[in-house]
């Protein structure tokens, strides 16, 4: 047992790509089998992930969900940034640039307003908790736009620890919700070609909630989407800071 | 050769990466602007750019495709070390905010679709596709190859 821990461990990542794709072939077929594929096998995946990250974080006290327990610490590797970014970009190779450019002005539209109306309804939402003070009000915004934006922007203005990790959550939060409830509403919000998945990128903004949504809908739109997607996270630490905080603090007064 | 599709990969990821991390210093902010996007554009760049000389190949286009043909695994892996524990103690205004945005969002995608006007499905493009590889083209749409 003690031999085959230190195997596991000292394969970080190649325990990694077995654990994950033990997950996501029993993903495969729970949607076959029990709901006769009308949710997609990389939703279940992702949710599953998402679980025992919960479960993860419980056991072991930690903030990195399953990638705590040192058995599998090559989660950590295998879903960190590098990879990720890596695996993203490579989904560019499959870009039509004719589509794309189409959506260019659309695209820069549903960026703009994927920040601003994100930060309105977190800031009004903080109000109605009894939040007055222009610094908490703008972090906990800065948090509904992504879980990246709200910590940068809470550094730049000097929040409070609680504030800001109220703000991460409320980011991991919408991701989680991006993740699981986009295929459920592709249909109804018309998320079928690569136009709407740009719009999608640029509105949702979360790169990870967006990639997650997109390919349990449909693989094929994952680029469109990250490709406004990745310019959102940007723009928030760009804009959130400075425009939208003096916005906030010309409104409140303080 | 199929290191050739990673390196060019890695090359277009770390000039990106760069280039985001410079456009933030250049801007003042503390985060990458868009590296990832900058990255994609490479990389979109340099295919039609090799696809233009006739320089790619299928073991350089294998090294590139088999990381975009990972990226699902990486996404569940990447779920699977969020700090879910932290989100679910955040209460209340944790789950209207969370909830609120998305609900809003969703709808202007919604929205924008169809103020914007029909266009062609992923199904309707790839069929379309299908149709023009099947049929004889005489002149050939790229311009000219090798």
């Amino acid at each position: 047992m003690n031999m085959i821990s230190h195997i596991l461990a000292a394969n970080s990542l190649l325990t990694a790509f077995a654990a994950v794709g033990i997950l996501m072939w029993i993903s495969g077929a729970i949607s076959k089998y029990f709901t006769f594929g009308r949710i997609h096998g990389s939703a279940i995946a992702i949710t599953l992930g998402l679980a025992l990250a919960f479960f993860g974080g419980v056991a072991t006290g930690g903030e990195k969900g399953v990638a705590d327990l040192p058995a599998l610490a090559g989660i950590g590797l295998m879903g960190g940034a590098m990879l990720r970014d890596f695996a993203i970009v490579a989904t560019a190779f499959e870009v039509d640039v004719v589509h794309a450019r189409k959506a260019g002005v659309i695209g820069a539209v549903a960026l703009g307003l994927g920040t601003v109306v994100p930060f309105v309804l977190g800031v009004l939402v903080a109000v109605a908790f009894g939040y007055t003070d222009a610094i908490s009000l703008t972090t906990i915004g800065a948090g509904a736009v992504t879980y990246i934006v709200g910590p940068v922007t809470g550094a730049a203005i000097g929040a409070s620890s609680p504030v800001i990790a109220l703000s991460i959550a409320t980011g991991v939060f919408k991701a989680v919700i991006v993740m699981i409830g986009t295929p459920f509403v592709a249909k109804m919000i018309g998320l079928n070609n690569p136009r709407s998945a740009m719009v999608f990128g640029g509105l949702m903004g979360t790169v990870s909630g967006v990639s997650g949504g997109l390919a349990a809908t449909d693989r094929r739109l994952v680029p469109y989407g990250a490709l406004t997607a990745t310019f959102h996270t940007g723009l928030g630490c760009l804009v959130a800071p400075s425009l939208l905080y003096f916005a906030v603090r010309a409104i409140t007064g303080n | 050769m199929t290191i050739s599709g990673v390196a060019l990969l890695s090359i277009c990821t770390l000039l990106g990466v760069l280039l985001g991390d410079l456009l933030g210093v250049a801007l003042g902010v503390k985060a990458n602007v868009g590296g990832v996007g900058i990255a994609m554009m490479f990389l979109i760049a340099a295919r039609l750019w090799l696809v233009r000389r006739g320089l790619l190949s299928s073991g350089l286009k294998t090294g590139v495709e088999f990381w975009g043909s990972f990226y699902i695994p990486i996404v569940v892996a990447m779920a699977a070390q969020q700090n879910v524990v932290a989100a679910a103690k955040g209460g209340p205004i944790v789950i209207i905010a969370g909830i609120g945005a998305v609900v809003v969002c969703f709808a202007m995608v919604a929205l924008i679709g169809r103020l914007s006007g029909p266009v062609e499905t992923m199904d309707e493009i790839e069929a379309r596709e299908a149709e023009e590889l099947a049929a004889p083209v005489l002149g050939l749409k790229s311009g000219r190859i090798g």
